[in-house]
């Protein structure tokens, strides 16, 4: 028998278990008497328990078995899959069910097992995704000590070329490639400031007049259109930011003089905040309406304005929050691909200016890995080293600014 | 009863009102929170508002500084003035007005800045000193006269809401004391408050009432007993009963009075 019948056969013995269990319950229950007892479902839930639990423990212990078993031979390892396994298995759930069925008596602390069942599953859940993001760090840390074998630590963090190409072409002189990563990273930044300057002011002026100028009515029409904003694949972003944009600030750049290229790093950065611009009004509007109204009638009825009241009390008591909002919002920024692909190039140009073109480091990972891989050359593994650098980035500022939410929240308790 | 009428209060003085309320009645939405009020406050006394819950008393003191202004949906009809002017006529600022008739509220709301700022909060928004030296004065003077300068003179950049409840609400005092107001509006002031931290504020609200006109919302009767000079009782947005405060509490006129003062409904 094969994996999903045995699951789906297990299934049905359970949803039997559940509905045999709810009856004796049922059966079972003095229905003259009214007080507190538990209810038949609850029997019906513990019987299933018990017919699911112990079989999806052995299925778990199967697969790591499966691992070693191969050693066995194939022939009888092909026995023990087929026959041994789901036959042990079946033969435990029913195991289960019968032992449970005969032990429901109204006495029976069903609810204890119920609560323990629902409590295991909450931690797996939890314990599972804790466990992929360590083993995501661990892959990255794994790929990113063999790439510093090949290229030194200081060359990686120092250097100011970056044209990982070049290894390519062995027949080429200087075959190695440069991996200096300093221009991927002075691009992050430089698209990354042009975005928060679009974002931060224009998300945090519609969160205050949101929160303290708008009517209820507007605000009921109008916060979920910006949230819409939030829910457009930031590949329309990217070619919104490649197509429209960037032509626009060339056209623009060349009427008044300016020499603009059409790959911009403030075509991309402008396009990138206006994609962050519902992410920081949204938590910004969260964390103004948790200014109590207190504040704003002490304020209003010392005869102060309204817009007094905003830059004088809402937003300083709201700062630490703010921050925080901005810090995540940064994070995002750093970590957002599709919109710089598209818009930014791949030239790893060491400028400041917001008119050429520069590149990321989300946007070189991509460069890196797209097409034909060998997957010990220095060009993948530079890859992984530059997503662990981003990663550590985006880690420390999430956690700065979950500690500065936080110490937030606080203050009001 | 008996507690009540051994009391003293203080001497009524006949004296000009400085606000008077006509026919004043506030909607919220749909709904009719006051109905045809009433009311005229003498200036330099302490008028004391009484009555159970949602019957309109923060309504109508809500009305007094035009802080409904600021509720979505809220309606005043009728005729207020202050100094014999109207003070919903199309001139007048409120923001103005606000400064003129200072507001103290029901739960302690120090800014979350320093104990200094709180006080300077009012006198920088209306620019009313030249400068840092003025505005020091104006925060201990403040201070001072809200008995609160002995307990915070050493830690005036400390911030306001580290101070006890009944500190905060002094601070709250003088904050409102700074904008050098001319009628202050409590609302229930000390229900937040032990009984020490609101024997202190009764205290300076009687040394403040020398200088200013108080209008206090209290749900305590022996309070309206103790300190105010005229008591107004509302019920279900109407003025019942209004005089003296001795002749209120000894001698009510209305049944309505007399059930709610003696405990009968509430
Ligand atoms: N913002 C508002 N929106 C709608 N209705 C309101 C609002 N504020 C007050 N009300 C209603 O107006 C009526 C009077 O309320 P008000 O707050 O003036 O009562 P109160 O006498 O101060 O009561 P309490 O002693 O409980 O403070 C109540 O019925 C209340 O529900
Ligand atoms: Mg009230």
């Amino acid at each position: 028998m094969s994996f999903l019948p045995l699951v789906l056969v297990l299934l049905a013995m359970c949803t039997f278990g559940y509905w045999y269990g709810s009856r004796r319950a049922m059966a079972q229950t003095d229905s003259s008497v009214r007080r507190v007892a538990v209810r038949p479902h609850q029997f019906g839930l513990y019987v299933a328990i018990w017919g699911l639990v112990p079989p999806v423990f052995l299925i778990v212990l199967w697969g790591l078995f499966q691992e070693f078993g191969s050693s066995l031979g194939p022939a009888l390892f092909d026995q023990i899959r087929t026959i041994v396994f789901p036959v042990v298995t079946l033969l435990v759930a029913a195991g289960g069910l019968y032992v449970s069925i005969q032990k429901i008596n109204p006495a029976l602390k069903v609810r204890k097992t119920i609560e323990t069942a629902v409590y295991g599953v909450l931690i797996l859940a939890s314990t599972l995704s804790v466990l992929t993001t360590v083993g995501i760090v661990f892959s990255l840390l794994f790929e990113t000590i063999q790439f510093f074998d090949k290229v030194p630590l200081s060359e990686f963090f120092l250097g100011l070329e970056w044209s990982p190409q070049t290894a390519l072409r062995a027949d080429q002189v200087g075959s190695s490639g440069a991996f200096g990563a300093i221009p991927l990273f002075a691009g992050t930044m430089l698209i990354t400031l042009i975005a928060m300057m679009v974002a931060v002011p224009l998300g945090l002026f519609s969160a205050v007049y949101m929160t303290e100028y708008a009517t209820d009515r507007f605000r009921a029409i109008v916060k979920p259109i910006l949230e819409i904003l939030a829910g457009i694949p930031t590949v329309v972003y990217g070619f919104f930011a490649a197509l429209t944009v960037g032509v626009f600030f060339r056209d623009v750049g060349s009427a008044i003089g300016l020499d603009v290229v059409s790959e911009s790093a403030l075509a991309a950065g402008v396009v990138m905040g206006m994609m962050i611009i519902p992410f920081i009004s949204s938590l910004s509007d969260d964390i103004i309406m948790a200014v109590p109204q207190s504040l704003r009638d002490g304020s209003y009825g010392l005869g102060a304005t309204r817009s007094e009241t905003v830059m004088k009390v809402i937003l300083p008591a709201a700062l630490p929050g703010i921050v925080g909002a901005v810090l995540l919002a940064v994070s995002r920024a750093i970590g957002e691909t599709m919109i710089v692909v598209m818009a930014a190039g791949f030239a790893a140009n060491l400028t400041a200016n917001p008119l050429e073109a520069v590149t990321t480091v989300t946007v070189q990972i991509v460069g890196l890995l797209v097409g034909d891989q060998e997957f010990d050359s220095a060009k993948t593994l530079a890859a992984f080293a530059l997503a662990l650098v981003l990663f550590v980035i985006t880690l420390s500022l999430n956690v700065i600014a979950l500690i500065v939410v936080r110490k937030y929240r606080e203050k009001y308790d | 009863m008996q507690m009540l009428a051994d009391v003293t209060t203080p001497e009524i003085e006949d004296v000009e009102a400085i606000i008077s309320a006509k026919d004043v009645s506030v909607f919220y939405g749909d709904k009719q929170a006051l109905n045809n009020v009433n009311l005229d406050i003498p200036a330099n006394q302490i008028t004391s508002l009484i009555g159970p819950s949602g019957c309109g008393k923060s309504t109508f003191l809500r009305c007094l500084n035009r802080m409904n202004d600021t509720v979505f949906g809220c309606r005043v009809e009728g005729n207020i003035t202050l100094d014999g002017q109207d003070i919903y006529a199309p001139e007048v600022d409120e923001v103005l007005l606000r400064a003129r008739v200072g507001m103290v509220f029901q739960k302690p709301n120090p800014f979350p800045k320093s104990i200094y700022d709180n006080v300077a909060y009012g006198p920088r928004i209306h620019g009313l000193t030249r400068d840092k030296d003025e505005l020091d004065e104006v925060v201990l003077t403040s201070l001072e006269k809200a008995g609160l300068l002995k307990e915070v003179k050493d830690r005036l950049n400390a911030t306001g809401t580290g101070l006890s409840g009944g500190q905060q609400q002094r601070l709250c005092i003088a904050r409102a004391l700074a904008v050098q107001p001319d009628i202050i509006l409590m609302d229930e002031p000390c229900s937040a408050l032990d009984p020490i931290a609101t024997a202190r504020i009764e205290e300076l609200i009687e040394e403040l009432r020398e200088n200013y006109t108080i209008i206090i919302v209290t749900h305590s009767m022996q309070q309206a007993a103790r300190i105010s000079q005229k008591t107004a009782f509302f019920h279900m947005g109407e003025i019942v009963e209004v005089g003296d405060t001795e002749q209120l509490f000894t001698n009510p006129r209305d049944d309505r009075t007399q059930g709610y003062i003696t405990g009968r409904f509430g």
